[in-house]
């Protein structure tokens, strides 16, 4: 269901480290609940995002939601390819649909999150 | 009956057939309705490429017969029913002694009785209305208003393979049914109406049934004819489709704060058919310059949503009535109104998008049309 590789958030984002990077998407959940998603709004490299606060916005036909950073650090790559075709991130949430990465502050922070077992519990799945 | 005024939400014919296929549904209006089935983009490319099925029973049928049946709409509708031949349909509104709109309507003429399709969102203020203007009417007017809503089904069968897949359930040769006309015939064996009419800026028909036959009909219109397989389609696209087709939706374009003029729709109120309930207020609206236009207008990114400004130098000069990004164009589009100086197609524009002005510009309307054999050779809206 939820991969294990990574970690989650309760607003339904997921972080995945690679190095001293970390990717960051929504979850397969997300992007259910959100429906058909048209337009992402992201970041630019080089901008700062802060742990649990807003970092872009993602637009579905009927809703807008806020996407909250995982971690606090440095924008350091930002996924163009969501960007032009937006429904990637329907369909493939976890893999080509990802959004941005970051270069963590500290990277210890991630414990803090939710493991994908953890992350099924609060939204009810099995 | 609960619903509108009451709790639970209002169930449709259809509702366990929506439930059966996993819809996602919404409270809409009082009425329990899907929005989706699986994708809005999805349905809406079915619509624009193949076929889509909408439960639409929702909306208020509302039947006027007796001696003056047509008289009492030709009253109370700002069109001129007179000019409604059997068997046709004209698009119209319903505007208040003040010239509030307070519905736009469709009416058929099924010979001995005129249907009134209502939007959901206004039938039971509708009902009332009528109800008080024929109070003030008094004997003058034989006729009597019938809410066939809750006993009747209503599904929209749209695109372009539309007609292909529905005839060999009818026993009407439908390639005979022009745009905006209707008639009763049987589907699946039961009777119906069949009207050539819909909201999607598609070829296509809306049927109307029992509300006993509604699910036996609603399962048979999915099936799989000649190998084209119907998408059964939710609000959401619904929704998307009819603002690519440049078309008003009430409680968005038009409401009781807006007069048809300003929201382009004078073509239907036929000020000269004689005297009816809204002609007084009409008149005078009808020789202003109108304060503010509709306008279509697309944007170079963004979402533009109801609500958000429209701004010109900074300042916002009015509002967005519609948006979303257009399926078939990949593109973020809208309506909304402004000053008459700004409504000309070309014209720059911004909307005002959680803080940030996006740009665009006006376009003419429709933003897209599906050019048929049938619509080719009709006018939308004629009696």
């Amino acid at each position: 269901m939820n991969p294990e590789d990574r970690k989650y958030t309760k607003e339904h984002e997921w972080v995945k480290v690679d190095g001293d990077q970390a990717m960051v998407g929504i979850t397969d959940f997300a992007q259910d609940q959100l429906g058909d998603v048209v337009y992402v709004e992201l970041p630019k490299v080089g901008d700062r995002v802060q742990m649990f606060k807003p970092f872009g916005v993602i637009e579905s036909v009927k809703t807008a939601s806020d996407l909250y950073a995982p971690v606090s650090g440095e924008v350091v790559e930002v996924n163009g390819a969501v960007v032009d075709a937006p429904q990637m991130v329907n369909d493939a949430p976890y893999e080509a649909g990802w959004l941005v990465k970051i270069k963590p502050d500290d990277p210890t922070q991630l414990e803090q999150l939710l493991t994908a077992e953890q992350y099924a519990d609060t939204v009810g799945q099995e | 009956m609960d619903g509108q005024d009451g709790m639970k939400p209002l169930q449709t014919a259809l509702h366990d057939r929506h439930l059966a296929d996993t819809a996602r549904m919404i409270d809409f209006s009082g009425w329990h309705m899907p929005i989706q089935y699986r994708s809005i983009i999805a349905e809406h490319q079915a619509v624009r490429s193949s076929v889509g099925v909408f439960d639409l029973s929702h909306m208020g049928r509302l039947y006027f017969q007796g001696a003056d049946a047509h008289r009492l709409v030709q009253w109370l509708a700002t069109n001129d029913v007179s000019k409604l031949r059997p068997g046709r349909a004209q698009y119209s509104l319903f505007c208040a002694a003040d010239g509030r709109i307070l519905d736009d309507i469709v009416v058929y003429n099924q010979g001995e009785r005129l249907l009134v399709v209502v939007n959901a969102s206004n039938r039971e203020k509708i009902v009332r209305w009528i109800a008080d203007e024929q109070d003030g009417l008094g004997a003058k007017y034989e006729a009597e208003i019938h809410d066939a809503t809750f006993e009747t089904a209503m599904i929209g069968f749209q695109g372009p393979d539309s007609e292909a897949s529905l005839q060999p359930l009818v026993d009407g040769p439908l390639a005979e049914l022009r745009y905006y006309s209707g008639s009763a015939m049987r589907v699946v064996g039961v009777p119906a109406f069949v009207a050539r009419t819909g909201y999607t800026g598609e070829d296509g028909f809306e049927v109307i049934v029992s509300a006993e036959d509604g699910p036996r009909v609603w399962d048979r219109l999915l099936e799989d004819r000649g190998g084209v397989v119907p998408t059964a389609c939710g609000l959401g696209c619904r929704d998307t489709l009819r603002l690519e087709a440049g078309m008003a939706l009430y409680g968005h374009e038009i409401d009781e704060s807006t007069n048809p003029y300003e929201a382009g729709l004078g073509r239907v109120a036929k000020l000269d058919k004689g005297d009816f309930v809204s002609r007084e207020a009409l008149g005078p609206l009808a020789d202003r310059d109108p304060s503010r236009r509709l306008i279509a207008f697309e944007l170079d990114g963004g979402v533009p949503r109801q609500g958000y400004s429209i701004i010109e130098h900074g300042q916002s000069v009015g509002r967005v009535t519609s948006g979303t990004v257009s399926p078939t164009l990949g593109k973020a589009i809208g309506m909304g109104y402004v000053p008459p100086s700004l409504s000309e197609p070309g014209c720059p524009l911004a909307v005002e998008v959680r803080g940030r002005a996006i740009e665009g510009r006006v376009v003419a309307l429709p933003f897209y049309q599906h050019r048929t054999k049938r619509q080719a050779t009709v006018r939308r809206g004629s009696a």
